[in-house]
């Protein structure tokens, strides 16, 4: 039985292998996409291009437009003389900020009162633009506090002393890089099981596979194997990277890491098996590979929160084994989360996988249609 | 037959009977149709149910180590606030423990002399731990606590008669989507992601399926001309895209009700533009790859990941590195998603529109050129 499992995977490597373009196409593209994606995917802004409206005389806003210029996040890109410029500034993208203030400003401060900042915000992606104004906000409160210090104005009576854990400096890097390993693992996996099914069966090669005397069984092994092995070993590829390139802090065990890794693998190859085998023909193995991999990616918590989705939503991405491993790999990575806060993780995965390569198996044989 | 001494030249009735034969091709594997018309529908309604960036109920732990009116008076805040659902705990010891347990985004926690504290000249502090595993949700917490707190300091002053004035105070106005819901942007943006995958998904296979049965070396034979070939493959699927696209608008503007402010007109000849350049990356795909195999694996690799993440339609292209910003520039979706987001939001933004559109053109250009430079009429 050995054997068989044995020659068997070692004929669907040379099916993947021997072809230089296939074999190109498994070994570049995770390479290449886990540095581009790895500096690309990031929700931190810098160089936010501000433009300024000051038809104010005075010295304070002076000072605070000094403090925009001495910021990395920000870069001003100009100042505007009239109201009718805000518009075509905005609308082009020339600014993605504009800074107004008023003729008073300088004035009602030193009376004692309030200078009003307008802040005008391009809303085409209301999520920068929220982020942008956040980094607004922490610009004048450090002002505020310094001033009223300095000038002896009222101390608020309280105020919040925030700390976040896991991640000192909330560098978004470190959330969206570990799940870029998710990302590629899974997108390498069903490239080398999606259409492996679909492709014997249109060439006609499966049925031979079915009078030789393996038995499904033996034949899901020999299919899952390479998925296995090569989701492993570019995994791991990935995670290096990871680690020391990108410089994300490996807190929890690799132990814990491998198992997680090991699991989901289990379950993507099922869902990439149990795709090829309904599948007639290697056209229709890509559509099921699509319309598993693109919502498994987008309601994965990958980039936007589960938290965040309608309850129906939820409920649906439970199914989702992108959503758990997710969980388990920045677990381990930011917070060093160990087995017992994290089985409740394995256990679907693990459900997942054992059901799917089930019915994998037992479509080798018996087609829906 | 149309003669052989006009070959140079495309021959209308071998060109409809190409397209004659592949939308019969298309409509007996129902996969085709599926991947145009039911595969945006579905992902377009369940993306633009699920992708959201706005955070609500965001399950926060207080914790007030000696209640009294100042701690509880500070606390409502956060029960009354739409962001919230506050859970209380009785430490901080067992509210750091639910925060590591992922069962809350972060603590509010007030310590014993809060009260004390407020009265006396120094300032209370007041305790705020987020959980930063995924920062970004951490930085728009961080924001509603500063809300809540900003709020409960400007109803403390006026109820103590303090005059607290800051010394400057921020005004902010958000243009074009002045509620700040992200499925405004997202909708949109998804509609670029769908489309690229259904264009690459229609025709990566198309010419590879060709060769690997054998059906090319009969059109060898006859006196169909490459460019007849390829337009026979285009226009077809051009069609079946383009149907997928208005479904995708539709539902964008009636299911989700995202403003459309750009003209109709100007959208439906950008997304011409995208859908061939969509098209025309399947083709190279199919034509280059040899067998269906590999024209799948290199199309689940190049075509959904660097739409999804580098075309700005969730990552900010101006943060990111400049080498990486240079790379976005082959990633057609980038020019698609921002005129999307420009027509949806803004309106018609020429500028913007025109120099996206050249980019497409320029892209579908080139992109046929490789095509035609790739397809041959002999056996490898």
């Amino acid at each position: 039985m050995l054997r068989r499992i044995l020659a068997l995977t070692i004929k669907e490597f040379i099916g993947i292998l021997k072809n230089k373009k296939s074999r190109m196409v498994l070994i570049l593209p995770p390479i290449a996409q886990i540095i581009v994606f790895g500096y690309a995917a990031t929700f931190d802004l810098k160089d936010v291009p501000v433009a300024i409206y000051n038809e104010d005389q005075g010295q304070i806003s002076r000072d605070v437009i000094a403090r925009f210029q001495g910021s990395r996040v920000f870069k001003v890109i100009g100042t505007m003389e009239s109201d009718g410029q805000i518009a075509p500034v905005i609308n082009l993208k020339k600014a993605l900020i504009v800074l107004h203030f008023h003729r008073d400003f300088s004035r009602d401060i030193l009376r004692g009162g309030s200078g009003n900042l307008q802040v005008i915000l391009d809303g085409r992606n209301s999520n920068t633009a929220l982020i942008a104004l956040n980094y607004v906000h922490t610009i004048i409160a450090d002002f505020n506090r310094a001033w009223a210090a300095e000038n002896g104005r009222g101390r608020p009576p309280a105020r919040l002393v925030v700390r976040s854990w896991f991640n000192r400096m909330l560098d978004s890097h470190w959330f969206i890089i570990p799940g870029i390993v998710a990302l590629l693992t899974i997108v390498v996996t069903l490239e080398v099981t999606a259409l492996s099914v679909a492709k014997e069966r249109e060439a006609g090669t499966f049925d031979q596979l079915l009078v030789t005397p393996m038995t499904p069984f033996e034949i899901l092994v020999g299919k899952s194997l390479p998925g296995l092995i090569i989701g492993l070993v570019e995994g791991s590829f990935i995670i290096f990277v990871t680690c020391f390139w990108f410089d994300i802090p490996l807190r929890g065990s690799l132990l814990v890491l491998y198992s997680g890794l090991f699991t989901f693998l289990l379950s993507a190859i099922g869902i990439g098996l149990m795709i090829s085998s309904i599948s007639l023909t290697q056209q229709q193995g890509l559509m099921g590979a699509f319309m598993f991999l693109v919502p498994a990616v987008v309601l994965s918590g990958f980039a936007t929160p589960i938290a965040n989705m309608p309850k129906l939503v939820q409920d649906f991405t439970l199914l989702n084994p992108m959503r758990y491993i997710l969980v388990i790999v920045r677990s381990v990575f930011l917070q060093g989360a160990g087995f017992d806060l994290l089985w409740t993780q394995y256990v679907p995965m693990a459900i997942i996988g054992i059901v799917s390569l089930a019915i994998a198996g037992m479509l080798f044989k018996r087609r829906l249609y | 037959m149309t003669s052989l001494r006009n070959e140079s030249s495309l021959s209308r009735m071998r060109l409809k009977g190409l397209i004659r034969k592949e939308v019969k091709q298309i409509i007996r594997d129902p996969s085709s149709i599926g991947i145009a018309f039911f595969l945006p529908v579905i992902l377009l309604i369940i993306f633009g149910y699920g992708v959201s960036l706005d955070a609500e109920h965001v399950p926060l732990g207080l914790v007030i180590e000696h209640p009294g009116p100042e701690a509880n008076e500070f606390m409502a805040g956060f029960q009354d606030s739409e962001y919230f659902d506050p859970i209380f705990y009785p430490s901080i010891q067992e509210a750091e423990k639910a925060l590591i347990e992922r069962k809350i985004m972060g603590i509010v926690w007030t310590r014993s002399d809060f009260a004390r504290t407020l009265f006396s000249s120094s300032e209370a502090p007041i305790g705020v731990i987020v959980n930063g595993v995924d920062a970004n949700q951490a930085r728009i917490v961080e924001g509603y606590i500063t809300g809540v707190w900003m709020k409960w300091l400007v109803s403390y002053a006026r109820s103590h008669g303090l005059a607290l004035k800051v010394p400057i105070r921020v005004k902010h106005r958000i243009w074009f989507n002045s509620a700040v819901r992200s499925r405004n942007f997202l909708v949109p943006g998804l509609i670029a992601v769908i489309m690229t995958l259904i264009g690459g998904m229609l025709t990566s296979m198309v010419v590879a399926r060709e060769w690997e049965r054998g059906t090319m070396e009969a059109l060898l034979v006859t006196p169909v001309r490459v460019k007849e070939i390829i337009l026979g493959k285009v226009i077809p699927y051009f069609f079946l895209g383009m149907g997928g696209m208005v479904l995708s608008v539709f539902i964008a503007i009636v299911v989700f009700h995202v403003p459309f402010r750009g003209s109709y007109l100007a959208l439906g000849f950008a997304s011409s533009l995208f859908m061939l350049t969509a098209i025309a990356l399947g083709l190279i795909i199919s034509t280059a790859a040899g067998s269906q195999f590999v024209a799948g694996q290199i199309a689940i690799v190049i075509t959904f990941l660097p739409a999804f993440m580098l075309s700005g339609f969730v990552f900010d292209i101006n943060s990111m590195p400049y080498p990486i910003q240079i790379i976005t520039h082959i990633v057609a979706a980038r020019y698609f998603v921002s005129i999307l987001q420009s027509l949806f939001l803004a309106g018609n933004i020429w500028p913007i529109y025109i120099v996206n559109c050249l980019w497409l053109a320029g892209m579908a250009m080139v992109f046929f050129k490789i095509i035609r430079k790739k397809s041959h009429k002999r056996l490898i």
